[in-house]
């Protein structure tokens, strides 16, 4: 597999002429203000909406499972079981023999659900939801995984912890994220490169590169140059929204 | 707890006194058996003629169910059919409209006169009042899947069939379980409507035509016990359908799964 490249362009109002390119293993942050297109990008690279114009290519095969979404909301069947939901991929692939359930029951203990695997989603807290949400993504190993504001609705301790969680997961697995995030905080502390977005119409108004150390955890958060580096980007964000 | 004793209590004490208001009423006033007759008639005439009349209630529950089961299914059916058809949906629903606004007093004569069979002609009126609810309340619901999830069935490849059998038609079992519970009220009515129409239908004789009976010959102690009947059995459709869709919700659906907590 070679670099994940992809290249957009898309129309008026949502998104302008976006060139984008992102290497393979990498966590990549679109940082914006809400209404500047994050999400329909994100979209546009599942393949959910085709670009108005432009191209998006990549690396890594677009066969199903090969990407993991995970929206805003936990968006989960209230119907189905932890185990279930995780399936669901599986199910519709056809094959959801033993070793699926391993994978899936693997996948729910990965992301500290352990106990839970027969719960019902109403059962569940908002954030132990949006960790069965993050366990469907991860569930087929996917080489690119979306996120579209996970944690946008969590309370900060809460956030906190997927955090950590999703940064774990991420050493262990590597694949490539695109993270659609509107904290500054959220996006410094999680990610390799920051790409911050401008809104009406969309584009990418600065590419920046977050050269912490790895692997990160309670220190960074307190280190002057997270810090440093918050300011950074707030100054950033600050210039696309003015512009 | 509490709570539970006194929803059983409040509205049975209020059942009492109206009863009892009623007998004094009655007995004070000297009003005629055959205008008003006090609830001790009432019960009497029940008791007397309790064996005769179950045998009729049980001719209009066998209409009643065929009915509401034809509804489920065929109602069931058609919204499927419409949910895979935008075009289906769009040329046939304003039918199924016409076919509910139109009242089932003044189709029955011509579905008797049609239906040969007394119990089909009579199936088919509590039919047509009963498909309705269950049609416009499963389109709806098959038509409510979660737009994410839609989402997320297309980016891991789901078949229509797939996206149909594991999203829309469990998204569509609250809405459809709502419509159940009305048609289950609708088909007694229809049953009870199509029977008034219809005479005797044949040789055996439903609740409806003995209240019609009892009316003519002032019996009206016996018209009560037969109304008493039709109102119990309403009631117990109306528990029945609730309990199984709480069964089937328990586990996920806010309708059920909030009540239980109580």
């Amino acid at each position: 597999m070679h670099g994940v490249a992809k290249r957009f362009g898309s129309g008026l109002e949502a998104l302008a002429g976006i060139d984008l390119t992102v290497s393979r293993g990498e966590f990549l942050s679109l940082l914006g203000p809400s209404g500047c297109g994050k999400s329909t990008l994100l979209r546009i690279v599942a393949g959910l909406t085709p670009p108005t114009t432009g191209t998006c290519r990549m690396g890594v095969d677009h066969a199903p499972g090969r990407i993991g979404f995970v929206f805003q909301d936990p968006t989960l069947m209230p119907w189905s079981t932890v185990t279930g939901n995780v399936l669901l991929p599986f199910r519709i692939a056809g094959r959801a023999g033993a070793e699926a359930r391993e994978r899936a029951l693997a996948a729910v203990r990965a992301v500290g659900l352990a106990g839970f695997e027969d719960a019902y989603p109403h059962q569940l807290s908002g954030g132990m939801r949006m960790r069965v949400s993050i366990a469907r993504a991860l569930v087929t190993d996917p080489d690119l995984l979306l996120l579209d504001e996970p944690f946008a609705a969590l309370d900060e301790i809460t956030r906190l912890q997927l955090n950590d969680d999703l940064l774990r997961l991420w050493e262990r697995h590597r694949p490539t994220i695109l993270f659609v995030t509107h904290s500054v905080f959220e996006s410094v502390y999680l990610s390799t490169r920051i790409a911050v977005m401008s809104a009406r119409p969309g584009r990418i108004a600065a590419d920046l590169e977050v050269e912490l150390p790895q692997p990160r955890g309670r220190a960074t958060r307190t280190s002057p140059e997270y810090g440093a580096m918050c300011d950074a980007v707030s100054a950033t964000l600050a210039q696309a929204m003015g512009a | 707890m509490n709570r539970l004793w006194l929803r059983v209590a409040a509205p049975m004490a209020i059942g009492i006194l109206v009863l009892a208001l009623w007998e004094a009423g009655v007995r004070m006033s000297g009003v005629p058996q055959y205008i008003l007759p006090a609830p001790s008639a009432i019960a009497r005439s029940l008791w007397v003629d309790g064996p005769s009349l179950m045998g009729s209630l049980l001719v209009t529950l066998r209409i009643t169910l065929a009915a509401l089961a034809a509804a489920a299914i065929g109602g069931g059916m058609i919204a499927l059919l419409f949910s895979l058809s935008r075009i289906v949906e769009i040329s046939f629903f304003p039918y199924a409209v016409i076919l509910q606004v139109t009242p089932i007093v003044a189709i029955a004569p011509l579905i008797i006169i049609w239906v040969h069979t007394p119990f089909l002609a009579l199936l088919t009126c509590a039919w047509i009042v009963a498909f309705f609810p269950i049609v416009s309340n499963t389109t709806v619901g098959l038509n409510s899947a979660d737009r994410n999830l839609l989402a997320l069935f297309r980016l891991y490849g789901a078949s229509r069939w797939q996206v149909l059998w594991r999203l829309r038609v469990p998204t569509a079992l609250p809405y459809f379980l709502a419509g159940l519970r009305i048609s289950g009220g609708l088909a007694l009515i229809g049953a009870v409507v199509a029977e008034f129409v219809a005479g005797t239908g044949g040789t055996e004789t439903g609740l409806a035509y003995r209240i019609l009976e009892a009316g003519y010959r002032l019996a009206i102690p016996r018209l009560f016990a037969a109304l008493f009947l039709l109102s119990v059995t309403g009631i117990a459709i109306y528990l029945v359908l609730d309990f199984i869709s709480r069964r089937l919700l328990r586990n996920w659906h806010e309708s059920a799964a909030g009540n239980e907590e109580e």
